[in-house]
């Protein structure tokens, strides 16, 4: 594996058009995220984080600055290329889940694998695992669109893990799930970055950015704090008790 | 039962956590152990333990004692010893009237709210004043720090048992807490740099 940084922009510059007035998303963020890190991004809303990261997905161009990914430019690739990239590399969670309705909740996980070239037991295995862990494992045989919008969302991380991307891009992954089935995702996206997973997220929510190693806050298209997530000054916690205290 | 856990809780330049206070602390879970039947020290800290789990740091059989012995100074308890064969007479508490009326003040009685005077809050305030410090960056830290936390936080969920279910809910209350401390540093953000 290269030392280079899984994804680094340059000056990354992002201006819509609005009604011939030009509108400022992303106004120039030099980012570099190294690989088997996990970096949060947050900011008030209009801020530029999911513009940022559609950016890095290729799922919308950059007005000016440029995005390379493990050593390589990639904000010259046509549409195709971005595409072929995605599918070797990028696994994506964003608000839309773009599941294939005529095929099953276990066809749409094991997909990317298999045509990342995975041997079809190989993405079974990977399958069952993450649709176990997400809590879905008795939904593998339904069709998606039979699936609550909290279910549809946790099959699109599934699938996005399926290949073990480079880069796990997602944009506020828990933003429909209530309380257990957010659990389960921590969980899950805890285990992956343990295994090395390269994370970039946007998030409002405390216990995902928790998790992160790293906090990247925006606003109005700049980066105005970056830095670590520290590990508490104090020893690490055993029990409760440690935390909610009862003194006599 | 008066308790507070880190999201509400003003954590200092230390990292510390502000102490409770003394008033609630165990003497009124005592009181509400016995108002349902008298018993002696060492069942108030079983009943204690086996309701709150990991959520409770036992308190030792000593401090049991001392505090059993204020509320029986206070007239909030009686206590009558109980002949034992082969063993020293042990002593069971029970209410007295005074304890049941301190004991409905107290379940009547509404708690406290979130803090108001916030020590970051003063930083954040002061501190550019006098140019020793950047608001930005501020809550930068103060949010990062807060996350920190909020890791602890999940990581005790994760290790606390699913049955503890008291134990988990005082810690999602934390959690929530801190959520709401974080949405506000970024309403600060918003409004001051």
């Amino acid at each position: 594996m290269s030392n280079d940084p899984v994804v680094r922009t340059v000056n990354l510059v992002k201006i819509y058009q609005n009604g011939g007035v030009p509108v400022p998303a992303v106004r120039g963020i030099d980012l570099s995220v190294e690989p088997g890190s996990f970096t949060a991004i947050t900011g008030p809303s209009g801020s530029g984080k999911s513009t940022l990261v559609h950016m890095l997905g290729g799922l919308d161009p950059r007005t000016s600055g440029e995005i390379w990914m493990s050593g390589k430019r990639v904000d010259t690739l046509s549409e195709s290329a971005w595409a072929l990239l995605r599918r070797e590399r990028i696994g994506l969670v964003f608000q839309f889940f773009n599941l294939i309705g005529n095929m099953t909740v276990a066809d749409n996980v094991e997909l990317p694998a298999l045509l990342a070239g995975a041997t079809p037991r190989e993405a079974r295995e990977r399958r069952e695992y993450l649709l176990g862990e997400l809590g879905l494992a008795d939904r593998a045989d339904d069709s998606p669109t039979r699936l609550a919008g909290g279910e549809q969302q946790r099959v699109a991380l599934a699938r996005a893990l399926a290949n073990r991307p480079s880069l796990l891009l997602a944009d506020e992954p828990t933003g429909n799930l209530d309380s257990r089935n957010t659990r389960d995702v921590l969980r899950l996206l805890s285990q992956v970055h343990k295994d090395g997973q390269t994370i970039i997220m946007v998030t409002h929510d405390a216990r995902v950015a928790s998790l992160a190693d790293r906090l990247v806050t925006l606003l109005d298209g700049q980066i105005v704090d970056d830095g670590s997530i520290p590990a508490p000054r104090r020893r690490p916690l055993g029990r409760a008790g440690d935390v909610i205290e009862l003194h006599g | 039962m008066h308790v507070i856990h880190s999201g509400n809780v003003n954590v200092n330049t230390q990292g510390d956590y502000a102490p409770v206070t003394e008033e609630m602390g165990v003497r009124l879970p005592l009181l509400a152990l016995l108002a349902k039947e008298p018993a002696h020290g060492y069942e108030l800290k079983q009943a204690l333990e086996l309701t709150f789990g990991a959520a409770y740091p036992s308190p030792n059989i000593g401090q049991i004692y001392v505090t059993l012995g204020r509320l029986e100074k206070d007239g909030l308890v009686r206590a009558v010893a109980v002949e034992q064969s082969n063993r020293p007479n042990k002593k069971v508490y029970y209410l007295t009237e005074d304890g049941r009326e301190a004991l409905t003040t107290w379940a009547d009685g509404i708690v406290e709210g979130p803090r108001v005077r916030d020590e970051f809050f003063m930083k954040l305030v002061l501190a550019p004043m006098t140019g020793i410090a950047d608001r930005s960056a501020l809550i930068g830290r103060q949010t990062r720090h807060f996350l920190g936390i909020m890791r602890d936080l999940h990581h005790l969920a994760e290790t606390t048992p699913p049955e503890d279910r008291f134990a988990h809910l005082l810690i999602e209350g934390a959690m929530l807490h801190l959520q709401a401390d974080l949405d506000w540093l970024e309403r600060c953000r918003e409004e001051l740099t």
